[in-house]
């Protein structure tokens, strides 16, 4: 077979797929700006996403912040800096890492069950029978999806922030024998507003990355138990890279001068 | 039956790649009518239905309900058509998340905009009119077994009290007993509701009963059409062949579905 061919095919349909997803983002987005609405399927995702997320994400961001602060202890000591610890934890933690961690934890927790959910009910035709009983899949099942992930991937990263910088200040505090209101003070001290918000909005558009590729691959799944296997492992797969690529434009956006 | 049909079907064409469904297919449903389209495995009786329920758009023809063309309407007019159909799907399709009641009265609720115990009253009423209890209706489907899901879905399928009624293989995978019961609960409700009806089975015994004129889908098109009194002698050698299940005749089964 002419290897020209194979990579003109791959290449193509690499792009129909890309056409697909911006043309399933364009529908799902305009169903959640026009009513109707359905306030009680989001408020059953802001449970399902946020809040029962939070052990995950706190457990996550504990400990990154711990490891942090540990790390950048016996670096920083090796030319006496010790004292930036404290701002590097709160730095990284509010800029990169609380953000990237809970995005990719949710990622794997919540997209993949949405994939499993949404390509069952695909594959079970009870896409088909919302359709016959005139309700647009899009509005019952999608908007709720992406309006509450793009919600509550914010308020949990927040709670992050907080969880991750508390993980730095007991390893600081306990192990590392800072001063406790010192630690507290250089934490506060070169913090930036621009700081917070922009990790607040990388968590936004890493919620709505989760919540379209679950509902993306879930519902063009095709062909039983295999097919939505695939499409939770695609979801899983294509959230992840997109949070990291996101995560990179983001940064680009925010902060290069 | 009146001059105009319910649905009016024309050369109606749908093709997946190379290979072509639905070949200038015409079919006609009357008002009050039972059409039972009966086929082989893969024939695309699946499609022929998903082509009037909108949930396909065809490649060309027409589809007329109640004398207006569907094919190539603006998503929200079809919507609107919509609401004249009710479907019984093959597996059910019931909503797993949500208690039975709640999938009767779905449409009521979510289309209609009704008031949540007014629905419930109608989905306790519809479910005992396929002899279903009221404790029943709050048990979740994947508590009932298939004959329940069966009558449940049917219990959804005629809630909105819909014009025209679609029954996708409705006694497939139900033992021969339970199979009598959803014929009979089916001519029941479709003759309570005064609706048409349109069946796709290659359960002859079901379409036997609950049809009122059959037609047999071939390689995408009608090749005989007729009441169910004249099947037996319709002189077609492949509906003989279907109706009488043999594996020697003019068919031949495809084994791959594409």
């Amino acid at each position: 077979m002419n290897p020209l061919a194979s990579i003109g095919s791959t290449f193509l349909g690499f792009l129909g797929a890309v056409g697909h997803l911006a043309m399933f983002a364009g529908t799902a987005v305009g169903h959640c700006v026009r009513p109707p609405v359905y306030p009680r399927l989001i408020g059953r995702q802001l449970l399902e996403i946020g809040y029962y997320s939070l052990p995950v994400v706190g457990m996550t961001t504990l400990f990154s912040g711990m490891v942090l602060a540990l790390q950048s202890y016996t670096g920083f000591a090796r030319f006496s800096a010790e004292s930036a610890v404290a701002t590097v934890v709160v730095l990284s933690m509010t800029r990169e890492l609380a953000p990237v961690l809970a995005g990719l934890m949710v990622a794997g927790r919540v997209g993949a069950a949405m994939a499993a959910e949404i390509g069952t009910m695909r594959v079970t035709e009870q896409i088909d029978a919302l359709t016959t009983l005139s309700t647009n899949p899009f509005k019952y099942l999608i908007a709720p999806r992406l309006i509450a992930g793009t919600i509550s991937l914010p308020i949990l990263v927040l709670i992050g922030d907080i969880i991750g910088v508390f993980g730095g200040y007991v390893v600081g505090v306990y192990k590392l024998d800072f001063n406790a209101g010192n630690y507290i003070q250089s934490t506060v001290q070169y913090l930036e507003r621009m700081d917070v918000i922009s990790g607040l909005v990388k968590a936004g558009v890493f919620g709505f990355i989760v919540s379209l590729m679950g509902c993306y691959h879930g519902y063009r799944s095709r062909g039983g138990a295999q097919g939505v296997g695939a499409a939770t492992t695609n979801a899983v797969v294509t959230a992840s890279i997109m949070i990291l690529i996101a995560n990179y434009v983001i940064t680009e956006l925010f902060f290069a001068r | 039956m009146t001059d105009q049909p319910k649905i009016r079907i024309r050369d109606l064409r749908k093709s997946f790649g190379r290979k072509v469904v639905l070949d200038g297919l015409d079919l006609d449903i009357g008002v009050a009518e039972s059409v039972v389209v009966i086929g082989g495995s893969g024939t695309g009786k699946s499609v022929l239905l998903k082509c009037i329920l909108g949930l396909m758009e065809p490649d060309s023809g027409i589809i007329e309900i109640d004398g207006r063309n569907v094919v190539g309407l603006p998503r929200a007019e079809r919507e609107t058509c919509m609401r004249k159909f009710g479907m019984l799907f093959q597996g059910g399709a019931l909503f797993d998340s949500l208690p039975v009641w709640e999938n009767v009265a779905f449409g009521l609720i979510q289309a209609q905009r009704m008031d949540k115990s007014r629905a419930r009253e109608i989905a306790v009423a519809k479910l005992a009119q396929v002899g279903l209890g009221e404790d029943v209706s709050l048990l979740s489907p994947s508590e009932l077994s298939g004959g329940m899901q069966k009558r449940v879905a049917l219990a959804r399928a005629i809630a909105a009290e819909p014009e025209i009624i679609f029954f996708d293989e409705p006694t497939t995978g139900l033992d021969p007993i339970m199979a009598d019961v959803i014929n009979d609960l089916i001519i029941k409700c479709v003759q309570e509701l005064g609706a048409s009806a349109l069946s796709i089975t290659h359960d002859m015994a079901s379409a036997r009963k609950i049809a009122h004129r059959v037609a047999m889908l071939y390689q995408g098109r009608i090749i005989w059409a007729g009441p169910i009194s004249g099947i037996d002698n319709s002189g077609n050698p492949y509906v003989d062949q279907f109706i009488h299940g043999r594996a020697e005749g003019p068919i031949q089964m495809a084994v791959r579905r594409d």
